[in-house]
C-alpha cells in the first residue's frame, strides 16, 4: 500500500509536536521528560545492571582465572600458599592460597564480566552501584578491601525458575 | 527612528549612533531569544528532555556561559590556511546579516532606512552571505571545508531564485518594493472587498509564503537542507576549522539570519509591525498614532518568533535531503511553482 507522501510530512511534524507539548505538561499530569536530572534525582538501574565489580575475599583462590581471561588486562593479583590446620586430627596441614593483592583497575575496565563469568569459586559479582567517579585517574584502581565493601551492594539472586537445573553442591 | 519618539531634532552622528545601536539589538536579541526558546528549550522538549537547566532559572543563562566559553577558546587556523581571508570570512556572513537588517521596517517611524527599492537591496544582500561561506570553505585548506563550501555555493545559489520569483508576487500585488509600504498595503488592503484583516498576503499568496519559507529554510542551511555543514559526513563543512569567536560569529550569524529571514518574512507576507488600519480608523500611514512606534516592534518580534518557531520546528522533524533531491526540489518544483504563482498573481492583479 503506497501512503502519499505529503501526509506523511506532516505527521512527522505532528510527531515532534507531541513529544514537545509531553514533556511540557507537568508531571503529575503524565508528563515531563524521559530523562532525569541526575544530580537531585537518581535512576535507579536494573537489579543486573553491570555497575562495579565486588569481590568476596574469602572464595577467592588466586587462581587467576579471572585474571587471565580480562581482556584489558585490569585484574592485578598477587597471592602465596599457606599451610592450614588439617581437616582431620592427624592429618597433613592443607596448602591453601591466600590473596595478598586483588586490585580491579576501573580505569581500564570495560565492564565485559568476562571475569565474573569465568570464576570458579563464586568470588566475584556484578553490583547495580555506579557512583565510584574519582577526580583522579589512579583512585579508580580499586584494592581488594574497596572491591570486598561493594560486596554490601550486590543484589540477593533472583529466583530460579521454575523446573531450572538446580546447582550442584 | 528614534527622533520622532524623544520629539528631539538630533544631529546626524546622534541618529547614526542609534541606528547602530538599533541594529544590533534587532539582530543580537532575535539570535539570542532564538537560540534559548528554539535551539536549546524546544529542540530538547520535542526531544523529551529538558535542555539546559542549571545556569540561571529553567537555564536561561546558558546562552552566556556558552559564549563564555567560546571566547575563551584558541583561535586556531590551519597551517596551510589562507589567514586573511580565513580570518575574514565570518565576519563577511555577519555582516551581510547585519546589512539585511537594514530595509526591515518596525513601525511606522522606526526604521533604519526607508528605501525604495527594499526588497531589491534585501535579496541582493541575503547572497553576499554565499560569498562568506564560500571563502571559508576554500580558505580552510581542508578538502571537507571545500566540500561544505562548495554545496552551500550550490544550494544557496539554487534557492536564491525561487526566493526572489516568491518575493515578486508580493511585489506585484503591493505595487512597490519599498518594505514600509509592502507593509502599509497590507494593513490598508481588501480582500475582495472586505477590509476586516487587512489584507496579508500569506492569504493572497500562501503559494508564495511557502515557497519563501522553504527557500529561507535553504538558504539558512537549516535541516532539512542542511548538506552543506552536514556534521556527519563533512563535519560541519565550512564550519570546521574554525574555533573560539571565529565560530561563535558563524553561529551568531546563523540565527541571527533566522530571525532576520523571519522578520523580513513577517514585513512581506504577515503584515509587519502593523494592525489593520481600519481597526483604529486610520487611512495612512500619515494618521497613525504615535503608539504604534513602540507597539509595532513588539508585534514585529512576535510575529519572527512564530516564524522562526516554524522553521526550527521543520529543522528538527525532518532528516537531511541528499544533494541530488536537494537540486532536483528546487528547479523542477520550486522554480516552476513560483513562475507559476507570479503569472496568477499578474494575471488577477490586471483583472481586478
Amino acid at each position: 500500500m503506497t501512503k502519499p507522501k505529503v501526509p506523511g510530512l506532516f505527521k512527522g511534524l505532528g510527531v515532534t509536536f507531541h513529544t514537545m507539548a509531553v514533556t511540557i505538561k507537568p508531571k503529575k499530569y503524565g508528563g515531563g521528560a524521559a530523562t532525569v536530572q541526575y544530580p537531585r534525582e537518581k535512576e535507579s538501574p536494573p537489579i543486573r545492571a553491570r555497575g562495579v565489580i565486588a569481590l568476596r575475599e574469602d572464595n577467592c583462590t588466586a587462581c587467576m582465572l579471572c585474571a587471565r581471561s580480562c581482556p584489558d588486562w585490569c585484574i592485578y593479583i598477587e597471592g602465596h600458599k599457606e599451610l592450614a590446620p588439617p581437616r582431620r586430627a592427624g592429618g597433613a596441614p592443607r596448602k591453601v592460597n591466600k590473596l595478598d593483592r586483588f586490585d580491579i583497575d576501573y580505569a581500564l575496565c570495560m565492564y565485559c564480566g568476562i571475569c565474573v563469568e569465568v570464576c570458579p569459586f563464586d568470588a566475584l559479582f556484578w553490583s547495580p552501584e555506579y557512583e565510584y567517579s574519582e577526580p583522579r585517574i589512579a583512585d579508580l584502581l580499586h584494592d581488594k578491601t574497596k572491591l570486598g565493601e561493594w560486596m554490601e551492594t550486590v543484589p540477593e539472586a533472583p529466583e530460579l525458575e521454575a523446573g531450572a537445573e538446580k546447582k550442584k553442591k | 527612528m528614534t527622533a520622532s519618539l524623544l520629539a528631539v531634532d538630533l544631529p546626524y552622528w546622534a541618529q547614526s549612533m542609534f541606528r547602530v545601536l538599533g541594529g544590533t539589538v534587532a539582530v543580537l536579541l532575535a539570535a539570542g531569544s532564538i537560540v534559548y526558546l528554539f535551539l536549546f528549550k524546544m529542540m530538547s522538549f520535542m526531544q523529551s528532555r529538558l535542555g539546559p537547566m542549571e545556569a540561571g532559572p529553567y537555564g536561561s543563562l546558558q546562552l552566556f556561559a556558552e559564549v563564555g566559553k567560546w571566547l575563551q577558546k584558541e583561535d586556531l587556523s590551519p597551517e596551510r590556511a589562507d589567514k586573511r581571508i580565513f580570518k575574514m570570512a565570518p565576519l563577511i556572513v555577519l555582516v551581510s546579516t547585519f546589512l539585511l537588517v537594514a530595509v526591515v521596517p518596525f513601525g511606522p517611524d522606526d526604521y533604519f532606512t526607508n528605501f525604495d527599492a527594499g526588497v531589491f537591496y534585501m535579496l541582493a544582500v541575503s547572497s553576499i552571505s554565499v560569498l562568506g561561506i564560500l571563502i571559508a570553505g576554500w580558505s580552510s585548506a581542508n578538502k571537507y571545508s571545500l566540500l561544505g563550501g562548495l554545496r552551500a555555493a550550490g544550494q544557496l545559489i539554487a534557492y536564491e531564485l525561487p526566493m526572489v520569483l516568491a518575493v515578486v508576487g508580493v511585489v506585484i500585488q503591493a505595487g512597490t518594493m519599498n518594505m514600509q509600504q509592502i507593509v502599509v498595503a497590507q494593513n490598508t488592503g481588501e480582500i475582495f472587498g472586505w477590509g476586516g484583516i487587512g489584507n496579508p498576503y500569506v492569504l493572497t499568496q500562501f503559494i508564495g509564503f511557502l515557497i519563501f519559507m522553504i527557500a529561507v529554510q535553504a538558504e539558512l542551511t537549516q535541516a532539512p537542507f542542511d548538506m552543506p555543514i552536514a556534521e556527519s559526513e563533512l563535519v560541519s563543512g565550512y564550519m570546521t576549522e574554525y574555533s573560539g569567536f571565529r565560530f561563535l560569529i558563524f553561529f551568531i550569524a546563523e540565527f541571527a539570519t533566522v530571525g532576520v529571514f523571519a522578520l523580513i518574512a513577517s514585513a512581506l507576507f504577515l503584515g509587519g509591525w502593523g494592525v489593520p488600519f481600519s481597526w483604529f480608523g486610520w487611512d495612512s500611514i500619515d494618521s497613525i498614532d504615535n503608539w504604534m512606534n513602540v507597539a509595532g516592534p513588539l508585534i514585529m518580534f512576535s510575529k519572527m518568533l512564530v516564524l522562526a518557531f516554524l522553521i526550527m520546528w521543520v529543522r528538527f522533524s525532518y532528516p537531511r535531503f541528499r544533494e541530488d533531491q536537494l537540486q532536483r526540489f528546487a528547479w523542477k518544483v520550486l522554480i516552476p511553482l513560483a513562475l507559476i504563482n507570479i503569472m496568477f498573481t499578474a494575471v488577477l492583479k490586471v483583472m481586478l
